[in-house]
């Protein structure tokens, strides 16, 4: 049997996963990385999308991250985000009122490229990884 | 001297009063409760944080950010004031309220143009009253559960509004939750981002040696870049967290203190109806043994 690493999905409200997993993939800010037992360690900065682990029993998880950075060390990896939610936490009606309210907005303000349109955008990210995640089997 | 009836009555209201203050106490015990469960859960996310951004910042040069560079020419003061919506806390707000002024007071200068941003009514209510400017206000949040964004929309304004040289130096008080007993104001410079201390370095350094391997992407300097709005972030919802469960404490001593002043006067209270219903009875016996002695003649 592979040996595991620790995953620990942190918020400033909750520790969301705290867990032994068997593989790690996270959507870097340079890409998609994957975390077996033994990483060298590395510092990134997170896309909003999708953490995938494998746990001990073979189970894959899917976790939503929004805002945040990873460390991945030889038997450790931590993700510090501003939201993270478990496939199952998520909130389906929240996050299909938020990607109307982003759409609307977004197509309200195309032609300004200023705060409140990069907001709508970051929005409509969250909403629609959320949705995607979601939806996963 | 009040007659029995008053007494009576004015003991009636004083219980009822501490019906109500003991029942503020209990709300305020298990809000606290609530609060600290908060600060509990924020506390492995600040670590780590702060662990992973000392060792960046010992790495990256100091000065490659804007956030970290101090300006040169202060004209605009920014406040975040932190207090409570509602009163009957004992002297919570006030001391919250004094650190801000006193603040202004010593760095007032020529042409330094003070501006704020409340968190809680009690502080908004005083900056109208002196016409200080009040930039953004949000009530209903000290004192609740909030969650993370509303301090990471308000860090995101102030860090832009830095940039763009709107606020040349952001400052927030706030008010630190030492014990049950003690909450003290505190004043802490937010932007520019003052040095990053050497001992969180030193922890982190003597938690783990592995840091300076890191690789990092997409550089030091970048992740830096991430990193310090973030930091301002952290520590509104910090000083968010520390003010409500400050808030809680605070009110949960003063419904303490005033339950204890009720249960004082009900005893004095109850002293002066027994005396006074002791003087109504010799007055009463005195009146008959008087007429029993007149009609003896």
């Amino acid at each position: 049997m592979a040996v595991n690493i620790h995953l620990e999905v942190v918020t400033p409200e909750k520790i969301v996963v705290s867990e032994e997993a068997q593989i790690v993939a996270s959507p870097g800010s340079l890409g998609e990385f994957g975390v077996l037992s033994g990483h060298t360690p590395f510092l990134t900065t997170l896309k909003t999308g999708m953490i995938r682990y494998t746990d001990a029993n073979e189970k894959e998880h899917f976790v939503f991250v929004s805002g945040g950075f990873a460390e991945a060390l030889p038997d450790k990896v931590t993700v510090l985000a501003e939201s993270a939610e478990r496939r199952s936490d998520i909130d389906l009606g929240r996050a299909k009122e938020a990607l109307e309210r982003a759409q609307k907005r977004l197509a309200e303000e195309r032609a300004r490229e200023d705060i409140d349109f990069n907001r709508a955008r970051a929005s409509l990210e969250r909403a629609t990884f959320r949705i995607r995640i979601a939806g996963l089997s | 001297m009040a007659t029995l009836k008053d007494i009576q009555l004015k003991i009636a209201a004083v219980k009822k009063t501490r019906q109500i203050t003991k029942a503020m106490n209990m709300v305020a015990a298990s809000r606290l409760r609530g609060a600290q469960t908060g600060m509990d859960a924020f506390r492995p996310y600040a670590g780590k944080f702060a662990e992973v951004l000392g060792s960046l910042a010992q790495r990256a040069g100091e000065e490659t950010n804007p956030l970290l560079v101090p300006k040169e020419d202060v004209k605009n003061v920014h406040v975040v004031l932190c207090t409570s919506d509602r009163g009957l806390c004992g002297g919570f707000n006030f001391n919250l309220i004094e650190k801000a002024n006193a603040f202004m007071k010593e760095k007032a200068g020529a042409d330094i143009a003070f501006s704020f941003t409340n968190f809680g009514k009690k502080g908004r209510d005083w900056c109208r009253k002196e016409k200080l400017q009040i930039d953004s206000e949000h009530l209903g949040v000290v004192g609740t559960s909030f969650g993370f964004n509303i301090a990471s929309t308000v860090g995101k304004n102030l860090v832009d509004a830095f940039l763009s040289d709107t606020y040349d130096e952001v400052y927030i008080v706030y008010a630190e939750f030492v014990s049950m007993a003690r909450q003290i104001p505190v004043l802490q410079q937010l932007l520019p981002i003052p040095p990053i201390e050497t001992e969180e370095a030193e922890e982190s350094a003597a938690a783990g040696a592995y840091l300076p391997e890191h690789i990092c992407e997409p550089s030091t300097d970048a992740l830096l870049a991430d990193m310090l709005p973030r930091n301002v972030y952290t520590q509104i919802y910090s000083a968010l967290l520390e003010t409500s469960t400050s808030e809680h404490a605070a009110r949960m001593m003063a419904m303490d203190n005033a339950t204890k002043a009720c249960n004082d006067m009900l005893e004095n209270l109850t002293l002066i109806y027994n005396k006074a219903r002791q003087a109504a009875i010799t007055a009463e016996l005195m009146d008959i043994v008087g007429g029993a002695e007149a009609l003896k003649g």
